[in-house]
């Protein structure tokens, strides 16, 4: 699943850790993973630290966004451990994604629940309207991501759709461009 | 809150919080001047603005200067989500339902201050269509039994005072200084408790195989991974009993041997890692965690792991692989968890799901005698009354989420031996929409369908394996006569396909083969021969796969075509979809109803419908997606499908 990306985040600029060029804004990102990490107290010395992968790519993931090459790089190093091995893990799990994303998150819920009730006419409708593949690259404005997930459990309001985390349940196609449209408008005036 | 060192201790903060409970125990009168104003806080309330209306309600009771009065309560989920956001109030026993945040100033003003009900909050019943007044006779609950979730809906999901009001903690205590560890695990065992995420293991039979394992470092594990997507039992129990769980674990580790616990939790699950990481904390802050607990020689600690997305870490094997920083594969058992070499870095290590905890705490303080009769369990036993073996159905009660074209849609706990008659025509208040009933799929993406004629099929492990179904952790999906069985089984093989972890040839290309023949059946491009080749693949794969999600991959496939075979051969030989979902097998046509009134052209997504005002509209078939819009919004059904 996961090609990786080689693009730096936040492009290029100043030295960081003396291993790469990254901007001040992703040298501020790499400090608060760094922070993070330190709290850990990880042991080199202990094969356990590898247990706290997932846990570190959670917070990596909230940090950046997504997760580069250079950010998997980056935690190998800081973990000490083979760069194969996190990739071998990023790759596997869907909640991480080597992509950016675009500004607004949407995602439509495909589990049952949402399913019999219709989620997929209301996924193909935002497809539609958005002019992009669910699970794949943002618009190209940068403004929207579309994808799909399977249950947040809120299932009694099936079927469900999810934007930058905010649930609403019993949507309609119709309903779900209107929400889209309403922050493609919030975003014109900002 | 107070230290809470020994029973003595905890039996203190148990009377001195019971009374928090009181008002919402107690059958009242709407005329009582305290109240207890329940609202719901879990995942599905919370996106219908359960907050807000939350901070309403504490404003208009601020503003009536009834603060000392009137509480309001965030509770957990009453498992009525479709409905939210709920709000009970006690002790009146009045069940408001989709309320919403501008309606707490007449809540406040009419219910609370002037002591009369808010006629249409009430919830009206579907089948007939009354307003219920009383809780108690919501048929939704009535014949419910609620152990799993006892205290879902009734006490505040964040605080741990609440919990020991309702007699929390107080199983650990007994456990910890009345019982030694084997007969913590008799207990369990003659309870009849099985594993509620899917196997039916025995419980008890689990915990004395760990117990029985020699060694320094153990673990216990609390799988919420809750996989089945359409189920949310163990998601309600995180966010509105997150103690109970914490408990139980402590009473399994006390059983077992264990010195630490860990809960797997998915992170789609936000709110329920809050909640249950608010519960770990405040246990561990009044010594319910930690060292020596209630004064005893048991230390123990619980810590919470996040998955990240991947349907198979549900496997036991692949989420231990998951929690040590793996990739989720599943490994061949055994070696089990249980045993040394196969769990948690290489240590013995036990594993159930949220549900099994939840009740745990009631069994030990109820005992298993009173558990054990709950349901239709069937046993011998010896001189005794010890459990040797079991003759027929299973002890306790199931939570289900019902789910689908049912009226009510929500989480139902009900004692085993239920039948799903009762589940889906009394509790579910029957199919929706005046559709007639179809099937009901029971066990998610490994289960299978169940028909009509088995709907007096009483629930327990054994019987729905007989009708080809499974128990599963408790997704229950309704579908009517507008379900199409091949799409069903279609949408279920997307997903197995979608989360095979590739690691065994037979689940990684055999998936994606029958989820191509299903696509072309689906599409009008089957052949009767496809049926047969993919019973055969079906049947291989089940035999040769190398874990669960792979020997059950097949089941959707295998149990639609044992009872909709007719289906299948409309799909293959007539190109037909008689459920009429298939969209390559239907067009949308104008007849001439039509009245013209341009309704359907207004509301079609693609502007595929033309038509002058007063004339008959034309669908242009190239460009309709069929998306339906238009037949929903005909008000003469002008618009058909053939
Ligand atoms: C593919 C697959 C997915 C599973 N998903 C879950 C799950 O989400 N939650 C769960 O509790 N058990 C799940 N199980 C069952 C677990 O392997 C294990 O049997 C269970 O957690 C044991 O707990 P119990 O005995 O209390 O049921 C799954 C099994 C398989 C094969
Ligand atoms: S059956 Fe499927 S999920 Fe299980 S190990 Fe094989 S490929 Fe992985
Ligand atoms: S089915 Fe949808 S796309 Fe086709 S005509 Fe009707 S409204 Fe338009
Ligand atoms: S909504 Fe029905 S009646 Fe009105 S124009 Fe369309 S087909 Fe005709
Ligand atoms: S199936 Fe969509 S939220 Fe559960
Ligand atoms: S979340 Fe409120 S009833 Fe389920």
């Amino acid at each position: 699943m996961s090609d990786t990306n080689t693009t730096a985040p936040e492009g290029n600029g100043t030295a960081c850790c003396g291993c790469k060029k990254f901007s001040s804004a992703a040298e501020a990102k790499f400090a608060e993973l760094d922070a993070f990490i330190e709290t850990l107290g990880l042991d080199p010395a202990d094969e356990r630290r590898r247990g706290r992968l997932i846990q570190i790519l959670h917070r990596a993931q909230h940090i950046f966004g997504y997760l580069p090459r250079e950010v998997q790089q980056h935690v190998a190093e800081k973990m000490a451990i083979p760069e194969s091995a996190v990739s071998g893990v990023v790759s596997f799990y869907n909640y991480f994604t080597t992509k950016p994303k675009g500004k607004h998150v949407i995602n439509v819920c495909l589990g049952t629940a949402c399913y019999v009730k219709g989620s997929e006419g209301v996924l193909r409708e935002l497809e539609r309207v958005l002019g992009i593949e669910a699970d794949t690259n943002p618009t190209p404005d940068g403004l929207f991501s579309l994808g799909s997930l399977r249950c947040v459990g809120a299932c009694g309001l099936a079927p469900v759709m999810l934007v930058d985390d905010k649930v609403y349940g019993k949507i309609t196609p119709a309903a779900a461009v209107k929400v889209v449209n309403e922050i493609k408008a919030k975003e014109a005036q900002a | 809150m107070n230290q809470i060192k020994t029973k003595a201790d905890l039996m203190a903060a148990y009377e001195a919080a019971k009374g928090k409970l009181a008002l919402r125990l107690a059958a009242g009168s709407i005329d009582s001047k305290k109240k207890d104003i329940v609202c719901c806080g879990g995942t599905g309330c919370h996106a219908s603005n359960s907050q807000e209306l939350m901070a309403n309600l504490r404003e208009e009771i601020k503003k009536a200067g009834l603060e000392n009065d009137v509480r309001v309560i965030q509770s957990g989920c009453f498992g009525f989500c479709a409905q939210g956001p709920i709000v009970k109030i006690m002790p009146d026993n009045v069940f408001y339902v989709q309320v919403t945040p501008e309606d707490a100033k007449e809540i406040v003003e009419k219910h609370v201050v002037g002591h009369e009900v808010v006629e249409r909050l009430l919830y009206v019943e579907p089948t007939l269509k009354e307003k219920i007044h009383d809780y108690a006779k919501m048929p939704f609950y009535a014949k419910q039994e609620r152990i799993a979730l006892r205290n879902c809906g009734l006490i505040e999901a964040e605080n741990l005072e609440e919990y020991i009001a309702n007699e929390g903690y107080q199983g650990l205590a007994k456990a910890l200084t009345e019982m030694k560890p084997m007969d913590v695990v008799q207990e369990v065992l003659d309870s009849g408790i099985c594993g509620r995420g899917g196997a039916g293991f025995p419980t008890g039979l689990k915990w004395k195989i760990a117990a029985g394992v020699k060694a320094d470092e153990k673990y216990i594990v609390c799988n919420a991974d809750e996989g089945d997507p359409g189920a949310f039992m163990d998601r309600s129990i995180m966010e509105g009993d997150p103690s109970s769980v914490v408990e139980a674990m402590a009473i399994g580790a006390y059983a077992i041997g264990a010195q630490k616990g860990l809960v797997y939790i998915r992170a789609e699950y936000p709110l329920a890692v809050s909640r249950l990481q608010m519960a770990i904390d405040q246990a561990r802050a009044c010594g319910l965690l930690g060292k020596n607990i209630l004064g005893t020689d048991f230390c123990f600690d619980i810590e919470i792991k996040l998955g990240a997305g991947a349907f198979v870490c549900g496997e036991e094997t692949a989420l231990i692989h998951s929690m040590e920083g793996q990739r989720g594969e599943p490994t061949t058992k055994p070696p089990f968890p249980a045993n040394i070499g196969g769990g948690y870095w290489g240590c013995s290590t036990n594993v159930n799901n949220v549900e099994t905890y939840a009740s745990i705490p009631v069994i030990m303080r109820k005992g298993a005698a009173w558990y054990s009769k709950i349901g239709n369990w069937v046993t011998e036993r010896d001189e005794n009354g010890h459990w040797v073996k079991t003759v027929s159905g299973n002890a306790g009660t199931k939570v289900f989420a019902l789910a689908g074209q049912v009226n009510n849609v929500g989480l139902v706990e009900v004692p085993m031996g239920t039948t799903l008659r009762e589940i889906i025509y009394e509790i579910g208040g029957g199919i929706s929409g005046g559709r007639e009933f179809k099937a009901v799929q029971t066990g998610g993406p490994s289960g299978g369908c169940i028909t009509k004629e088995n709907l007096d099929t009483p629930i327990d492990y054994g019987s729905l394996m007989k009708i080809g179904s499974m128990m599963g952790s408790g997704g229950m999906i309704v579908l009517s006569d507008k379900d199409c069985m091949p799409a069903m089984a279609k949408f279920y093989l997307g997903f197995t396909k979608d989360e095979s972890c590739g690691k065994c040839t037979p689940c990684r290309i055999g998936t994606r083969r029958m989820l191509e023949m299903l696509e072309k059946i689906c599409d009008g491009k089957g052949t009767e021969e496809m049926l047969v080749e993919l019973e055969d693949l079906a049947n291989t794969i089940r035999d040769t796969a190398l874990c669960g999600l792979g020997q059950t991959a097949p089941n959707p496939i295998l149990s639609t075509l044992r009872y909709f075979k007719d289906e299948y051969i409309a799909h293959v030989r007539d190109k037909k979809c008689p459920a009429g979902t298939c969209t390559k097998l239907f067009k949308l046509t104008i007849t001439d109803k039509c009245k013209g009134c341009t309704k359907c052209a207004r509301n079609c997504p693609v502007g595929a419908i033309t038509g002058k005002i007063k004339e008959r509209h034309v669908i242009d078939q190239q460009k309709c997606i069929k998306c339906g819009a238009c037949i929903d919004n005909c008000p003469f059904k002008a618009i058909v499908k053939e």
